[in-house]
């Protein structure tokens, strides 16, 4: 990457005559568009989320601010429906059961391949890009049986992790292929096995720590797709924090609480994605 | 070659005295099981289920159900709505990559951007009708926009706001593959910019750029969190049909309507998909 910018832009500097010229000319030109794109993209994106934000300050009359919104995050209680804290903590909770089934399934399943079952690797990228083609609606019409058939009314929220594992599936794969693909897993492998390590050795001391970053990666896209999941949960009957948001929302629109909220989770998500995305190049740079 | 040699030796001491194991795919077998239970059986049961009467006899006539004017209404708007907004994400995706791609490689901007694009494009839920609606819905921020509850004009703009950065995500890489090299050749020889982008640019980055297009389709076709919110009275595509026909039991009572719109789904998804895997593969042979 370094280099591509080197060549990019030392020859517009130091050579003479027309080139040079016409390559400031293009390099201005490039600049404003730039500055126009982002611009342009910038509002577009951050006008909806600042409007968010700003009914969730609203106050009790319009124009007003105040804080309500926020502090009623802990404590709302719509009608007819679950208080708002409970369906927080499920849908955290989901999110982290999620990523540890996710990361027992897939990791260890993914080296054992990469090194010992190599004919499976065809069948398991197919089976983990799977999910892709087949939406969450159309795979909650057959799940609906299975999950009917054990009695779902009597289960909590929680086993909706079973389903989201699934979702997950080919985003944590692609992460995850990718930081396999960017070590050499055959000879890490070989040279743990020939000093005596065994197999989860191999894996849990040896190869995992070597794609710490792939599963990092792998994690916050699970976490956040957890967070965000509306389809399954709704159409299954469970409550998780996107139905219950737009439970409130058809019985109290524009409650301030709707906006707090929704933003709390976008911007826990944005956060963890920012602090990741500077953690790996730190860590690219130092090697 | 010569390492690998030499440990694998080192590795047969060990190796020769352990018991007799199962054979290596046997390690695969919890994953297997896994992916069987929660994808294949539920895909089964649609598929199957669609091919049945409620009263679970073989209908295979129901196939023929999906040409049903009704039932073809929702397909076609669920095509209207996944042409429009995945063309509309496709070029203004383009066009932000593009500008992306150009900056710092190691910049705040593409960090700043990429990070944003990673969290938007997952930002399809309830919240992100709330949004819009609260910008230029009937209690609009910004204005009251009188086609915001219009289909699809008004669904489409909502949807935009994680196609384009979908398609930011999967088109930096091919823009990230132009060499400068080929830029610098072409003016060298004395190419526009325009011929350079006709000649070379243009039909280098064209599969990346159909791929991705199909990749959105495919995206907001099985998107549904956000046209509910929107909209969950009247159906106008696929998803929300589904989804009522979920919740009750009318329109053509004698086919299992769910099953069947479900199963018509994935046989549209898995077209598009097949396309992208294709155009991608082609578009990857110059990301080397």
């Amino acid at each position: 990457m370094a280099a591509v910018t080197a060549l990019s832009e030392t020859p517009a500097a130091e050579s003479a005559g027309r080139p040079r010229g016409m390559q400031a000319r293009r390099r201005r030109r490039l600049n404003l568009f730039r500055y126009v794109v982002f611009t342009v993209f910038g509002l577009f994106f951050l006008v909806p989320l600042l409007a968010m934000a700003r009914f969730s300050l609203e106050g009790a009359t319009l124009g007003t601010w105040s804080l309500t919104a926020w502090k009623q995050i802990a404590s709302y209680q719509g009608t007819g429906v679950p208080p708002l804290i409970s369906s927080i903590e499920i849908t955290l909770e989901l999110a982290v059961i999620t990523c540890a089934v996710m990361l027992v399934l897939l990791v260890p399943t993914m080296i054992w391949v990469r090194l010992r079952v190599r004919w499976l690797a065809r069948t398991m990228e197919f089976l983990c890009l799977l999910p892709l083609t087949i939406p969450a609606i159309a795979l909650v019409v057959g799940l609906g049986q299975i999950y009917n058939r054990l009695q779902h009314f009597s289960l909590s929220a929680l086993m909706l992790f079973w389903v989201y594992v699934i979702l997950a599936l080919p985003y944590a794969y692609q992460a995850l292929s990718a930081g396999l693909s960017a070590i050499d897993v055959e000879t890490l492998s070989e040279a743990a096995r020939s000093l005596g390590a065994s197999w989860f050795t191999v894996m849990m001391r040896v190869i995992a720590p070597n794609m710490r970053q792939a599963i990092l990666n792998a994690l916050l896209l699970t976490a956040s797709l957890v967070l965000g999941e509306f389809t399954i949960a709704f159409l299954l009957l469970y409550n998780n924090l996107q139905v219950e948001l737009y439970s409130i929302s058809r019985n109290t629109p524009n409650a301030g609480v709707l906006f707090s909220t929704s933003l709390a989770a976008l911007l826990l998500t944005f956060v963890l994605l920012l602090i990741l995305s500077y953690a790996g190049r730190r860590r690219r740079g130092r090697g | 070659m010569a390492v690998a040699a030499t440990t694998e030796t080192g590795a047969r001491p060990a190796r020769a005295g352990r018991r007799l194991s199962a054979p290596a795919w046997v390690g695969t077998v919890p994953f297997l099981g896994y992916v069987a239970i929660f994808l294949l059986w539920p895909t089964g049961i649609v598929v199957v289920d669609a091919l049945k009467n409620p009263n679970g006899a073989w209908a295979f006539s129901n196939i023929t159900e999906l040409g049903n004017p009704l039932v073809r209404g929702y397909f076609i708007g669920s095509f209207k709505l996944c042409l429009l907004s995945s063309l509309l994400g496709a070029v203004f995706g383009a066009i932000l990559a593009y500008a992306v791609a150009s900056g710092d490689p190691d910049g705040t901007v593409r960090r700043l951007y990429l990070a944003v694009s990673g969290v938007l494009a997952q930002f399809g839920g309830v919240t992100l009708a709330f949004a819009f609606l609260v910008v230029i819905g009937p209690v609009g921020l910004l204005f009251h926009a009188s086609w915001f509850y219009s289909f699809p004009w008004g669904i489409t703009v909502i949807y935009a706001y994680f196609q384009i950065p979908l398609m930011v995500l999967v088109f930096l890489p091919a823009i990230d593959g132009l060499k400068v090299q080929w830029r610098e050749a072409s003016e060298n020889l004395g190419a526009s910019a325009w011929q350079y982008w006709r000649h070379v640019g243009g039909p280098l980055l064209a599969p990346a750029f159909l791929g991705g297009t199909l990749l959105l389709f495919a995206n907001a076709l099985s998107a549904f969190a956000t046209i509910w919110a929107w909209e969950n009275q009247i159906a106008y595509i696929v998803p929300q049909q589904i989804s009522i026909a979920l919740s009750s039991e009318v329109g053509l009572s004698n086919v299992n309507v769910a099953d069947l719109l479900a199963l018509g789904m994935v046989i549209m998804v898995a077209i598009v998909m097949t396309g992208y895997a294709l155009l991608q593969r082609r578009a990857a042979r110059w990301l080397r």
